[in-house]
């Protein structure tokens, strides 16, 4: 049973070494003659100002946390539904229940306008 | 367990890397004939017979190219993003069976790496974590575009990810299994696109959505954004990021025929398991097809459009289409 995930392992291990390999490769053969000029940022030929990385938007932050939250439901979902024909009826209806409060959550957080972007 | 196993693993592992990573280099190939065959055009044909050669030439020419390290960056996740983009799309294929079981040299090889009982909760997983390479890439650049193609390409991943999260819903219900060989055995007489054509339609988009492809192809805008979280990136390194892409698209293509379209399923693979890896491959390639006819045709869809698509079209519907199937499965079966 627990030996199902062992080659899960081996392949992790034979991936990150072809993608390893690949990175050096690129490193062993190419030609490294950095300029002042080559190392600035690429912003469509003007000259850089500011710092590189600045203030971004709470939207994406929002987005994060709904994702989170709506995300385990799914797992949650996922489970239920491998299982949904042993526990029949009284399974269904809790799960109805359950998406439903999933759902009224949902209607909530875009009538708040968590899900426009303007 | 004995050294044999082991060493099977091996190979296989081998075998499926090795696979995707030449699947990279002949999709690139592939699209650009398909798309110039579109726009009237031949595409490229000169490296080899029909051009059979330009993947290696382009890998080459890549692997000899300088690489630039932009002032500022973050150098350990500089190095480490494409690292950590292209290693979930190489592993999220495990669990994939290509074939059933076949007898080599007395010895009864099953033509998958693993079948594990969780198999579609160890794709979602591995699905999720690929954003983790493209915000780090972002992030490290120290680059304005950089940084705003890796948040916006996050964001639209993980809205993406709800949608397909629960367009897996359908065909669970209908397997009552999480494990892929189950799900592609109940679909010996009929395939699930007929019985769930919205979750396959769900499916479909969010895993456009999730592979960064057009119509979707947002996080790569070059108009406005300049190609992006990979902006600053040269070389191999790029090339890896290419790669990602490349392979998540192969990936998407056979995780979708195995949940909707019958896998390795099709007539005679009973008798000749052989047939099995064939027939998935054709599968793919016919849904790499579809993605790159999609590139070729439509406009890119703007920003707060693909948002709202996500979460004000897409999750509702999953969570309806989970309901009413449901319903039916327990009605039937119940």
């Amino acid at each position: 049973m627990l030996q199902d995930y062992l080659p899960l392992f081996v392949i992790l291990v034979v991936g990150f070494a072809v993608a390893l390999i690949a990175v050096l490769l690129g490193m062993l053969f190419g030609p490294r003659r950095p300029t002042p000029r080559k190392a600035a940022p690429y912003e469509s030929g003007i000259v850089p100002y500011g710092p590189g990385r600045r203030r971004m938007s709470i939207r994406f932050y929002l987005v994060a946390v709904l994702f989170i939250l709506f995300d385990v439901e799914v797992v949650f979902v996922i489970f239920w539904a491998a299982a949904a024909r042993q526990l029949g009826w009284l399974g269904f209806l809790a799960m109805l229940v359950f998406l439903i409060v999933l759902e009224v959550a949902h209607v909530y957080a875009w009538k708040k306008g968590a899900l426009e972007w303007d | 367990m004995d050294a044999g196993l082991f060493w099977e693993w091996v190979i296989k592992s081998l075998i499926i890397v090795l696979m995707l990573t030449a699947g990279f280099a002949y999709a690139t190939l592939y699209e650009r004939r398909v798309i110039a065959r579109i726009q009237v055009r031949i595409g490229p044909n000169r490296a080899g017979p029909f051009g059979l050669l330009q993947p290696v030439a382009d890998g080459i020419k890549l692997i000899f190219k300088e690489e630039l390290t932009p002032a500022g960056a973050d150098k350990v996740l500089f190095f480490l993003a494409p690292i950590i983009t292209v290693l979930p799309s190489l592993v999220i294929t495990a669990v994939v069976p290509w074939g059933d079981t076949v007898v080599i040299g007395g010895r009864v090889i099953r033509l998958y790496l693993t079948d594990i009982n969780v198999g579609i909760l160890y794709i979602l997983a591995v699905a999720s974590i690929s954003v983790y390479g493209i915000v780090l890439a972002g992030w490290a650049s120290n680059n304005k575009y950089a940084l705003l193609g890796g948040l916006r390409s996050t964001a639209q991943m993980i809205s993406y990810e709800l949608a397909l999260g629960l367009s897996f819903v359908g065909p669970i219900l209908l397997a009552g299994s999480l494990s892929l060989m189950d799900i592609i055995n109940a679909q010996k007489h009929l395939w699930f696109v007929v019985l769930q054509p919205a979750a396959f339609l769900l499916y479909f988009l969010a895993s456009l959505a999730e592979v960064n492809r057009a119509p979707f192809d947002m996080p790569e805008a070059e108009q406005e954004l300049t190609a992006g979280y990979h902006a600053e990136y040269s070389g191999m390194k790029f090339a890896l990021f290419f790669m990602a892409e490349y392979i998540k698209m192969i990936a998407v293509a056979m995780i979708g025929a195995s949940l909707f379209l019958g896998g390795f399923m099709g007539p005679f693979v009973d008798r000749f398991p052989w047939l099995g890896p064939v027939y998935l491959f054709l599968k793919v390639a016919v849904w790499l097809f579809v993605m790159i006819w999609l590139r070729a045709t439509l406009p890119r869809i703007r920003y707060d459009r693909l948002m709202q698509l996500g979460w004000k079209v897409m999750f509702p519907l999953g969570l309806l289409n989970a309901v009413v199937t449901a319903f039916v499965v327990v009605l039937v079966g119940g």
